[in-house]
């Protein structure tokens, strides 16, 4: 009796885990009422982005896959798209709907893509769960189209033609009015003092450029500031090094010398082996650069540019040679190294502003105080972004947002 | 003279600056073509320059040789390592150069037995330097290297389990000197960097900076 009773109770337990099992297995997977295909806005014409609002079946186990097709008539077996069906929610949505875009370059070729244009691909929405799979009902199809324009960026064009704008008028208000007042650089006044101390004690003056090549802003305005320094190292009659990492950068700087020494008028003071390449890559530069300031011992180093790693060795072995150091630089990591070894450092934007402070063109001096009406505005837009998001007021942030 | 070396490449900048400014917002299939195109042309150019490179290093060291400057000796070893290397780059692994780049030839060997541990050894010189630059700087002779002084000590000691165990407080200021302080000086230097970067620009695409061009004007 005992023993039917347990068997009994055996068979119910186990026929009641086997109908949740079978629950389970067997649960519903209602697909999404919706699936929408369209030409991604502002990119290149290569990607179709799509769009289908949430499953009441989504669960972290169950996945949506995206099949796509050139034709709506042949099998879709390119899959494009696997994600958790908690996943990818389409921004400001409130998580009701998803978001994908899917680049078709990956997935048919950049030949096969460049040469059918305005094609239509097709696109198949699949809700999965283990093996179980369900379809939804439409098949979306879109063509890919390049734009022209970036309207994401449009905050940013228009930021750039007002700034443009302001650079231009004040430019043009400098050539009426060319006494305008410059904050003093010190870094920038001491060039003279440093320049006047190696012609005192008969040494040279080194220059060393940063790493990037002229494609970057701070070469082309430490070359700005080298046919500067040129022109007075020529008029002093001293010798001027300038160490180089880039061949470019070389070319550009021996060109620049030579031309400040010939307006100068002492065109035969020009050495062209002063201007060299030190070494092509950071480490060996350093070793190059450090060598040279130990044994010639210039009484004068300017390190322009934009320098990494590097740094904080050049400018340590300059001081241990007692050399005066200016040093100029917009790489904010580097800046306490130089302002820790260098007598003069000029930060970020005085590198761009020494070309104009050297020269005193009028033209040169108005872009200055565009930077400046520039600086002041963006302080302001700060500062009032500040109490407005404080009070729960956000544009301000749209204006500024990156595209 | 003055229009080939002044006038042309003044065009050219205003041309290609303008151009460039434009593709940044344009991001149609043409834009992305063009981006690739004058890439391409930096990178043809930067190859030819590597030759002009190459000579000014040769010249200048073989002038140091010839003319027994101090410290000629250290000039010879330009050309023993050039040449070596160039020999090797050149055999390939017995492949010769007109093959692809072979894998664990005695090329890749000098540059992994060679060149990484010299350029190694000078990155770990930083340590010392690092250290020698601190003790200057943090000789508390002003407010403003005073102010330094404390908060590195601070943020130093943050970072490193005794901090804690000093003064529970220690990593906690460590983090805020580093995100408030620290990140608005550094994001108010970003600001500046990026409007004289802009500034710079203009000033060249529309010619008004003409020293990168020589002779100051």
């Amino acid at each position: 009796m005992h023993k039917l009773f347990s068997t009994i109770i055996l068979t119910i337990l186990i026929l009641l885990y086997t109908s949740v099992i079978f629950a389970v297995e067997r649960k519903t997977l209602i697909p999404p009422s919706d699936f929408q295909a369209f030409d991604t806005p502002n990119d290149n014409g290569k990607s179709i982005s799509l769009r289908w609002p949430v499953s009441p079946s989504e669960s972290a186990d169950i996945e949506y896959v995206v099949y796509a097709s050139r034709y709506k008539s042949v099998p879709f077996d390119t899959e494009v798209l696997r994600i958790s069906s908690t996943t990818m929610y389409e921004e400001n949505s409130d998580s009701n709907f998803h978001y994908a875009e899917i680049n078709l370059e990956k997935f048919f070729g950049e030949k096969d893509i460049d040469k059918e244009k305005n094609k239509n691909y097709f696109f198949k929405l699949v809700l999965m769960s283990g093996k179980n799979t369900v379809v939804a009902e439409t098949i979306a199809s879109a063509s890919p189209k390049g734009n022209w324009f970036n309207w994401l960026k449009l905050n940013n064009f228009i930021i750039m033609i007002l700034f443009c704008g302001l650079v231009l008028y004040l430019i043009e208000h400098a050539k009426k009015n060319p006494n305008l007042y410059l904050r003093k650089i010190s870094g920038l006044d001491a060039i003279e003092e440093a320049l006047g101390r190696a012609t005192e004690m008969g040494k040279p003056a080194l220059f060393v450029h940063g790493l990037n090549g002229m494609g970057s802003i701070s070469t082309i305005a430490a070359v700005n500031i080298l046919g500067r320094i040129a022109k007075r190292v020529a008029e002093y009659d001293t010798e001027l090094k300038v160490a180089n990492i880039d061949p470019i950068v070389l070319l550009v700087s021996q060109e620049v010398v030579k031309e400040s020494y010939l307006e100068a008028g002492r065109p035969d003071a020009y050495v062209e082996d002063n201007i060299f390449l030190a070494a092509s890559e950071q480490f060996p530069y350093v070793a190059a650069v450090s060598g040279i300031m130990m044994r010639e011992r210039p009484a004068a180093n300017f390190y322009m540019g934009y320098f990494y790693a590097e740094s904080l060795i050049l400018a340590e072995t300059g001081a241990n040679t007692g050399a005066i150091q200016i040093a100029a630089t917009d790489s904010y990591t580097q800046l306490p190294f130089f302002i820790t070894t260098c007598d003069y450092t000029l930060m970020g934007e005085e590198l761009y502003a020494a070309s104009a402070y050297l020269s005193r063109e009028p033209l040169l001096l108005g872009s200055l105080r565009a930077q400046d009406v520039g600086k002041g505005i963006l302080i302001a837009a700060l500062v009032i972004g500040t109490i407005l998001t404080t009070f729960g007021i956000g544009f301000i942030s749209y204006i500024f947002m990156a595209g | 003279m003055n229009f080939l070396k002044r006038t042309i490449p003044l065009v050219i900048a205003f041309i290609m600056g303008v151009m460039m400014v434009f593709q940044y917002y344009v991001p149609h299939e043409a834009s992305q073509s063009l981006l690739k195109v004058v890439t391409r042309w930096g990178i043809t150019i930067a190859g030819f320059a590597v030759f002009i490179g190459a000579y000014s290093l040769f010249h200048l060291h073989w002038n140091k040789i010839k003319r027994k400057f101090p410290g000629w000796g250290y000039s010879i070893f330009v050309f023993f390592g050039a040449g070596i290397t160039i020999i090797f780059g050149l055999y390939n692994g017995g492949e010769f150069f007109l093959h692809d780049k072979q894998e664990g030839t005695m090329f890749d060997w000098m540059y992994f037995n060679v060149q990484v541990p010299a350029g190694a050894t000078m990155f770990s010189i930083l340590a010392f330097f690092m250290a020698s630059a601190a003790y200057r700087t943090f000789r508390a002779r002003t407010n403003e290297a005073t102010i330094l002084l404390v908060a590195a000590v601070i943020v130093m000691l943050g970072r490193v389990p005794i901090g804690a165990m000093i003064w529970e407080y220690l990593p906690p200021i460590a983090d805020w000197i580093m995100s408030v302080p620290n990140m608005a000086a550094k994001r108010a230097i970003l600001i500046g960097v990026s409007i004289g970067a802009i500034a710079t620009s203009l000033k060249i695409i529309f010619g008004i900076e003409r020293a990168y061009l020589g002779g100051g004007d």
